[in-house]
């Protein structure tokens, strides 16, 4: 097996594992916010506008870091920077 | 496929145009030449036009989230929170025209959208606590703070950029990929869901950004409003 192919290998897997664990949990931790939330609309209509604004919000800061392993997922995939390295 | 519309390069006469500098220019256009149609027809007396109307309801919009979010007198702000909306939103929402690359697909356009916020922040802030009152803004609430502040500052910044980059990317993977696979129906499902996320992320960008330049400008506010008794 060439140095290449190895790369290829953990590259890809590494790729798929860190958009799996990533988007995994980042869901997971919006399905908790968004049932908090929807809980507290429920319990407080009149402050809808205000808890859903600061779930978008919170949506977001979560979202961060699901997004953050797809870029590496992208980068390992179509921009990795190890391929230059052996050939 | 391509990764970012950077990669696929127009020629206009001698000069080699990428997508994303193309469609920026073609949003742009839209963009102040509607304002610039509709502004015609615009006038106090009740027969208003249906411009006019969607107009106001634009800004008040606008005008509305930033006095919520913010707390302050919303009319500072509503020209960069305004601007960052409209042109986000009308990027991501002009994705489903055929043929249109949406510029915000490309990281050059959003991490300069990124960087403005990026530089609005000590801008406002400095100009409305002055210079001082800015600077002890990352002393709050202990000095001890202010390598995770700073540290802060660069992450936020990166992360606007990216999350806007890897939500509008993605999605217009996802369609290119799906037509593929299943050609028929998917794909304009997809679209229809890219129209909800693009108007999403349109919001969640204006309201972070609203967010840091709050942070920016209220922290001595709020301490003196605390020693005078009021509740912030």
């Amino acid at each position: 097996m060439t140095d290449l192919s190895l790369i290829a290998i953990a590259s890809i897997a590494t790729a798929g594992i860190s958009v799996a664990i990533g988007a995994g949990l980042a869901a997971i931790a919006e399905g908790r916010a968004v049932a908090q939330a929807l809980q507290s609309i429920a319990q407080q209509p009149d402050e809808s506008g205000t808890i859903s604004r600061t779930m978008f919000v919170g949506l977001a800061m979560i979202e961060t870091s699901g997004i953050y392993c797809f870029v590496v997922a992208l980068i390992l995939i179509f921009a990795n920077p190890f391929w230059g390295a052996v050939s | 496929m391509t990764l970012s519309p950077d990669e696929i390069i127009y020629r206009i006469g001698p000069w080699e145009v990428n997508a994303t500098l193309l469609f920026t220019w073609v949003v742009m256009a839209l963009l102040v030449g509607a304002a610039a149609i509709a502004r015609r027809g615009f006038r106090v007396e009740p027969p208003i036009g249906r411009a006019q109307l969607v107009f106001e309801a634009l800004v008040t919009f606008v005008l509305d989230q930033i006095r919520d979010v913010t707390r302050q007198e919303p009319r500072r702000y509503l020209p960069f929170a305004g601007t960052l909306f409209l042109f986000i939103l009308t990027c991501n929402v002009l994705a489903v025209v055929p043929g249109f690359e949406p510029p915000t697909g490309s990281l050059s356009t959003t991490a300069a959208l990124a960087l403005a916020v990026f530089f609005a922040v000590p801008a406002f802030g400095i100009s409305k606590l002055g210079l001082r009152g800015y600077l002890r803004t990352y002393l709050e609430p202990t000095p001890l703070m202010l390598p995770f502040t700073v540290l802060g500052e660069i992450t936020r910044t990166l992360a606007l950029a990216v999350r806007l980059f890897g939500n509008m990317m993605s999605n217009t993977m996802l369609v290119a990929i799906l037509l593929l696979i299943a050609p028929l129906v998917f794909p304009m499902l997809m679209q229809g869901l890219g129209l909800l996320f693009g108007v999403v992320q349109a919001y969640i960008f204006t309201v972070l950004a609203l967010v840091y330049i709050a942070s920016g400008t209220t922290e001595a506010e709020k301490r003196t409003a605390r020693g005078t008794g009021e509740t912030a």
